[in-house]
């Protein structure tokens, strides 16, 4: 049995209490030492006193990633640059980056929260540990690293070393705990089919997976060709990085350190909270941060709460794998589709990679979908045109069944679509007229 | 064990508790620093009954306490040492203790207030030397042993104490903190208010710092010492010590 934080197992009525707190211990710092909070607050007449529940939160407006961006570079740090000892930043590839600063307690929490999620995938001073995420600006590697180190485990830096590389270290080194983007894991996997290499000549029996959305389908296929355990986790660089939330054993949605965090779930139209599980945008509160505290932080993240308790005994909410990120969902003639869900059908058809890009025209007033697919190398009939013209035309009937619009599939040639080392993908070409 | 909702309390016009919120679980040493004026004893007082909440709640063991007067809060196992400790001065050391095992000798027989009395020179051997001598002719130190001594005679669950170090000399300071450890060690839980951060929050398991009426941290006892807002406001250190602190100087 996993040793379980004390915080993890608590009563929701004391967790509640221990989340008041902090909440109200968090707004009169913010109130005190970030003019963006002190200011919004005095400007929308919000009382912080009033706030006396987790679900008083509403009456405070939100944080959006706008506004971390108008702070460019430390309009939102709440302590002065003397205290803070670690600064990350978001990749800025939608705009400029988020800079986060972090003071040592920070990092002492950060450090905790990491060493839960490793804990719950069974990763113990046995394992040792391979981090194939970049070590640069981003919080990914990072956390991890230093929470693995705490807990014991030998940790492999390996950085985003390109895959032949990567897979030597696995296998001279004897890795069995994998640490990455899931894109790369299947990446990896792709590498072992090319090169013969059997995925039982490698030590992994564990992969922890996140910093970017992935579906149940592909879950199996990287469990199937690297022959492990693949775990879920979830957490932006603007809340704290990895931490935020994790599977356990049930791997039944991911616990939220709701000790540091307060969800929220809403309609992201009517910015509403929406019904129990029903699906929506992830808002989160920080409570316990001291160098970057975020009020109502809209994540961009769909998902939903999963009802009922976990037998794992962990009393924190769940929530179900990210479904997608509002800014991913692309709108085609009024319907709502994510890339996820493309990756689904890809992962579980025969003949295809996961490796896909999705363009958007408009002819005549009319949206055009064309979700280009990689063929993969393997495929037996590669040069045979009409088992290539059958394969598509039921990859083109599944992905039309499950988005209900109409999508032209088409193939490309083998690896000629990017795959991520140890970042993150454009997948969707739009080029239609604003 | 004890759990503080949203509380708010003032003295006519004046708030001084701005709606917070604490809590204290069985078996913790919480402590609450601040500096003066903060609010630390309005809010020991509030839980305590000496001061009426305008809002907000109080619960003990899931038992809604709040505006509880003293005695109520006493005979539910929660006992204040006030500042100052407020002994009574011309009566002798035993009589005060006496007096703070009033209720439990009435209720559970002599016996049981003896063992009570033994159990408090044990962890304060200087009063079983000192019984007969009046309260008001003892140190400052003595007289704050006395006063965690009585309070201890009224077998509370729950030991709040107001700024127990206050005038004492450090030698004596140490004795005390020393017997509030003890506390816990004998299953009591502590929520003390006190000046002296650093010597608290060594011992303490989990703190929260109060400004004006409001918490602004919470955490425990080592992380709030490591806390720069902490060491630059409650516990002395200058920005070039903290510097010298980190280069390792």
């Amino acid at each position: 049995m996993t040793q379980l934080d004390a915080n993890e197992t608590i009563d929701r009525e004391d967790l509640e209490q221990v989340q008041v707190e902090r909440l109200q211990a968090t707004l009169n710092r913010a109130r005190q030492n970030v003019a963006f909070y002190r200011e919004s607050f005095e400007r929308l007449g919000v009382d912080i006193e009033g706030i006396r529940s987790a679900a008083d939160l509403r009456a405070l407006p939100f944080t959006t990633k706008d506004d971390l961006r108008r702070s460019y570079p430390y309009g939102m740090f709440a302590v002065p640059l003397k205290d803070i000892v670690r600064i990350h930043a978001t990749s800025g590839t939608t705009g400029k980056p988020v800079i986060v600063g972090y003071t040592a307690g920070d990092i002492a929490v950060w450090t905790t929260l990491v060493t839960r999620l490793l804990r719950a995938a069974g990763v113990t001073e046995a394992d040792l540990v391979q981090i194939a995420f970049n070590y640069n600006l981003a919080s990914a590697a990072l956390g991890f690293h230093y929470a693995a180190e705490k807990l014991g485990a030998s940790v492999i830096p390996s950085s985003g070393e390109n895959v032949g590389r990567q897979v030597m270290v696995m296998r001279d080194y004897k890795t069995t705990a994998l640490i990455g983007a899931p894109s790369y894991a299947t990446h990896i996997a792709s590498h072992l089919r090319e090169k013969g290499i059997h995925p039982e000549e490698l030590r992994l029996r564990v992969g922890l997976f996140g910093s970017e959305g992935w579906s149940e389908a592909m879950r199996s296929e990287i469990e199937r060709s690297l022959h492990i355990v693949a775990y879920d986790n979830y957490g932006l660089t603007e809340l704290m990085g990895p931490g935020v939330a994790f599977e356990c054993s049930e791997r039944d949605g991911l616990h939220v350190n709701e000790d540091h965090f307060i969800l929220e779930v809403i309609d992201q139209r009517t910015l509403e909270p929406v019904a129990p599980g029903q699906e929506g945008e992830l808002v989160f509160t920080t409570i316990t941060k001291q160098g970057f505290p975020l009020i109502r932080y809209r994540t961009g993240d769909i998902s939903s709460i999963v009802a009922g308790d976990c037998p794992c005994g962990r009393k924190t909410a769940r929530i179900r794998r990210i479904q997608g990120r509002v800014d991913d969902m692309i709108i085609v003639d009024g319907v709502n589709i994510f890339p996820s869900q493309i990756e689904e059908i890809l992962v579980r058809t025969p003949g295809v990679e996961p490796h896909y890009r999705i363009v958007l025209d408009r002819v005549d007033g009319m949206d055009k979908v064309e979700v280009q697919a990689e063929l993969s190398a393997d495929f037996p009939y590669f040069d045979e045109a009409a088992r290539v013209a059958a394969l598509r035309a039921e990859l083109q009937a599944q992905l039309v069944e499950t988005l209900g619009i109409r999508v032209h599939a088409t193939f490309v040639e083998p690896k000629s679509i990017a795959r991520s080392e140890g970042g993150k993908l454009e997948r969707v070409v739009d080029r239609r007229p604003r | 064990m004890l759990k503080a909702r949203n509380l708010e309390a003032g003295y006519g016009p004046l708030r001084v508790l701005k709606g917070l919120s604490l809590h204290v679980a069985p078996g913790e040493i919480v402590a609450i620093i601040g500096a003066n004026g903060a609010g630390k004893s309005t809010l020991l007082g509030s839980l305590a009954g000496l001061v009426r909440p305008t809002s907000g709640s109080v619960t003990l063991r899931g038992e809604d306490v709040t505006g509880s007067r003293p005695e109520r809060m006493l005979a539910a196992g929660c006992s204040l040492v006030p500042e100052g400790r407020k002994l009574f001065a011309p009566m002798t050391v035993r009589e005060n203790l006496e007096l703070g095992g009033y209720s439990v000798r009435r209720r559970l027989g002599r016996k049981a207030f003896e063992e009570d009395l033994a159990g408090v020179f044990e962890l304060f051997p200087r009063l079983g030397e000192r019984q007969g001598q009046l309260a008001g002719t003892m140190s400052g130190g003595e007289q704050q042993m006395l006063a965690i001594g009585r309070s201890l005679m009224s077998r509370p669950e729950l030991i709040m104490l107001d700024e127990p170090s206050m005038g004492l000399a450090p030698l004596v300071i140490k004795q005390i903190f020393s017997a509030i450890s003890a506390l816990r060690s004998r299953g009591k839980t502590v929520l003390v208010v006190e000046q002296n951060a650093k010597a608290i929050l060594k011992i303490a398991s989990r703190g929260y710092v109060m400004e004006t009426g409001s918490l602004v941290l919470e955490g425990t006892g080592q992380e709030l010492l490591a806390n720069r807002d902490v060491q630059r406001a409650y516990l002395g250190k200058e920005y070039s010590s903290i510097a010298d602190e980190r280069e390792g100087r």
